[in-house]
């Protein structure tokens, strides 16, 4: 146990959080607007596969040079937007059930990338390797760490942010009392795809150098589970995702099993079942209560 | 409307409307989209392969399909069958090697019913959850789902690989449990084609499941539940035994997808072996309007996705399989934003008396 602790360790945490860090943020403000978000899976493989995408293109075609990267993180952005949208249209104006069209969400990004691949790069799945120097290996990780802060502040020191949370808690009261529930919804949704489609970006032109299939591998809900072990609050939902990081680092850094000093085995799995475990047993309200807000998953019906 | 017709014609709009979306994708990528739909279709109608193989395909989703529709049922959203038919079929796959010698008329019975209590109390789970600590099922199937894939994967890596195998599964089971393939009953009609029993079984569950929903006592308080807690509550219905008990029904459903692929198909549990059945049951219930005939059709029509996505790999340029999965997620968006459909026909002044 004593060598886990190592700095290898520490940085490969910080590393595994970073889209852990920001696709959960993401979720919180549309979670505390009232909106469940279980499409942040599929936000993040819009974000990945579209960053991997347009860096290439604008490497290859465009010879923007070592702009590149920076072009694929704005369009990663907008590709989670855009994602973002269709699910807020469906879920706020057509007031679809928010879990099943989440539920669709995810499945269509299972198989667009794959799609556009098949049909761009002619290959079964995944973009074509980017050189290392059109890679931006660090700006997400300090993006995600200010993201938590900016996150506080907007949500408990400025008028937006009071306006989100009543509208997830009582949109009946905000309504009353002036706010649209619908426009603050929509943003919350909106800035769940931009910061999802980030989270993606580090994935695929910040961690690696491509995007492979379904290269999330379930990031975004494990996102969801640190949102929710995290309170729904920033500086909790952090500590959360570097918890769930440092599961994550130690389960790839044993490769196998994590040897206890008894020299008893742990398999890698029960490491990887960690989070999930911690977030049900959290959920259910063992180890303190996770409250989820008010209105959460429910459409708004204004009164007529 | 007639409401039978609308049953119909809601879903058929979406399937429609999704279909076009995708013949515009296909369009966008420069691909014909009558020839590669035409693929992707046809290519199930063929004897034996073709209808044999999406017959196959449509069985672990008309299970999928049925667990999700008794959940929603009670008012509940099982995103989690993925993970119970993982545990179920592992479950299944255990007794089968464990008790390998015995003769099939013990076997194949053990092997079922752990395939249904495995499924069943893996899905109860959640719905006890729910109903003593009124956490939100969704969050807890999901959870599950990543715990049940690890479980099965640390038994089938560490006690029950056969030494020296780079694939990650099981050995196999015995002979005893093996369920028949339907080419021994039919003329010319293949055995290498594996479409087995369970397909017989999931059509007998389908009419078993409308039995029990909609003609027994237990089925009208999990539709209570479903359609009104509250006044259920006050009918003295007990919520929280409608949550399990609609739960572990769906669970069981789930589970017996491990009928069909482990003592159907694989004769052995093979790790990742689902193609996200449980996640298509979703899709299946949902454009089959809750109703296990809706499910059936459902099942069939994702089952000739499911094939042609081969055949569209194999024979155009430039589409893939994915195209499968593009249209399942666009279907089930259609169909989850119904209004969007009363809102377009108003506005188109079909139907004046529609309302959004």
């Amino acid at each position: 146990m004593r060598d886990i602790f190592t700095l290898a360790l520490i940085t490969s945490t910080i590393r595994l959080a970073t889209p852990l860090i920001l696709a959960a943020l993401g979720g919180m403000f549309s979670e505390r607007s009232g909106v469940i978000n279980i499409a942040l899976e599929g936000k993040m493989l819009a974000g990945a596969f579209t960053a991997a995408a347009v860096t290439y293109a604008a490497d290859t075609k465009l010879h923007l040079g070592n702009a590149s990267p920076w072009v694929g993180l704005l369009a990663a952005i907008l590709a989670g937007l855009f994602i973002a949208a269709i699910y807020a249209v469906t879920c706020i104006r057509f007031k679809a059930d928010q879990v099943v069209s989440g539920a669709a969400i995810n499945i269509l990004m299972l198989g667009i990338p794959g799609f556009l691949s098949g049909a761009f790069f002619l290959s079964s799945g995944s973009t074509p390797q980017l050189p290392k120097e059109h890679l931006i290996p660090t700006t997400p990780i300090v993006i995600a760490f200010a993201m938590v802060f900016v996150s506080w502040y907007v949500m408990y020191r400025t008028p937006f942010g009071l306006r989100l949370r009543a509208v997830g808690e009582k949109p009946e009261a905000a309504d009353a009392a002036g706010v649209s529930v619908t426009q603050i919804r929509y943003c919350g949704v909106l800035l769940a795809g931009a910061l999802a489609g980030i989270g993606g970006a580090y994935l695929s032109i910040g961690q690696s150098s491509l995007f492979t299939r379904n290269m999330t591998a379930g990031r975004g809900f494990i996102a969801l589970a640190a949102l929710i072990f995290g309170k729904w609050r920033p500086v909790q939902t952090m500590l959360a995702c570097l918890l769930f990081g440092f599961t994550e680092a130690v389960s790839i850094q044993m490769q196998g099993a994590v040897k206890l000093p008894s020299g008893e085995d742990i398999p890698v799995q029960f490491i990887q079942m960690v989070p999930y475990v911690l977030t049900i047993i959290v959920l259910a309200g063992f180890i303190g209560s996770s409250k989820p807000p008010g209105a959460l998953g429910i459409p708004y019906q204004k009164e007529k | 409307m007639p409401t039978l017709l609308r049953q119909i014609l809601f879903p058929l709009i979406a399937v429609v409307a999704a279909f076009i979306v995708g013949g515009i994708l296909i369009l966008l990528v420069g691909d014909n989209p009558i020839v590669a739909y035409r693929l992707l279709l046809g290519s199930a109608l063929s004897w034996p392969d073709g209808i044999g193989y999406t017959l196959f395909h449509a069985t672990p989703l008309i299970f999928t399909g049925l667990a999700v529709l008794v959940g929603f049922r009670c008012g509940l959203f099982n995103i989690g069958a993925e993970g119970q038919l993982y545990v179920a079929a592992f479950a299944t796959a255990w007794v089968g090697i464990t008790f390998a010698n015995l003769s099939a008329w013990l076997l194949v019975p053990f092997c079922c019913v752990a395939a249904i209590l495995v499924g069943a109390a893996w899905a109860a789970i959640p719905g006890v959850l729910k109903a003593k600590f009124g956490s939100h099922e969704v969050i807890n199937t999901i959870m599950l789902n990543f715990i049940a894939v690890a479980l099965v994967s640390y038994f089938t890596q560490y006690h029950y690989k056969v030494p020296g195998d780079p694939i990650l599964e099981t050995s196999t089971i015995g002979q005893g449990a093996h369920i028949a393939r339907l080419g021994r009953f039919i003329h010319g009609f293949p055995e290498r084609i594996p479409l087995n029993v369970a397909f017989l079984l999931a059509l007998l569950c389908c009419l078993l499941v409308y039995i029990f929903l909609w003609r027994t006592k237990w089925g009208y308080e999990i539709r209570s539940t479903g359609s009104n807690p509250s006044a259920a509550e006050y009918g003295g219905i007990s919520i929280g035994k409608q949550i399990v008990l609609a739960m572990a029904v769906s669970g069981a459903l789930a589970g017996m997808v491990g009928i069909n692929d482990v003592m159907g198909y694989h004769y052995r549990y093979y790790d990742g072996f689902s193609d996200q059945y449980g996640f298509t049951g979703i899709a299946v219930a949902l454009l089959g309007r809750n109703h296990p005939v809706g499910v059936i059709l459902a099942a069939l029509l994702f089952a000739v996705l499911q094939h042609g996505g081969i055949y569209v790999d194999g024979f155009s340029e430039h589409v893939t399989k994915d195209i499968v999965q593009v249209l399942q997620g666009i279907i089930i968006l259609f169909v989850a934003a119904e209004s969007f459909f009363k809102y377009m026909s108003s506005r188109l002044g079909l139907n004046r008396s529609a309302k959004v």
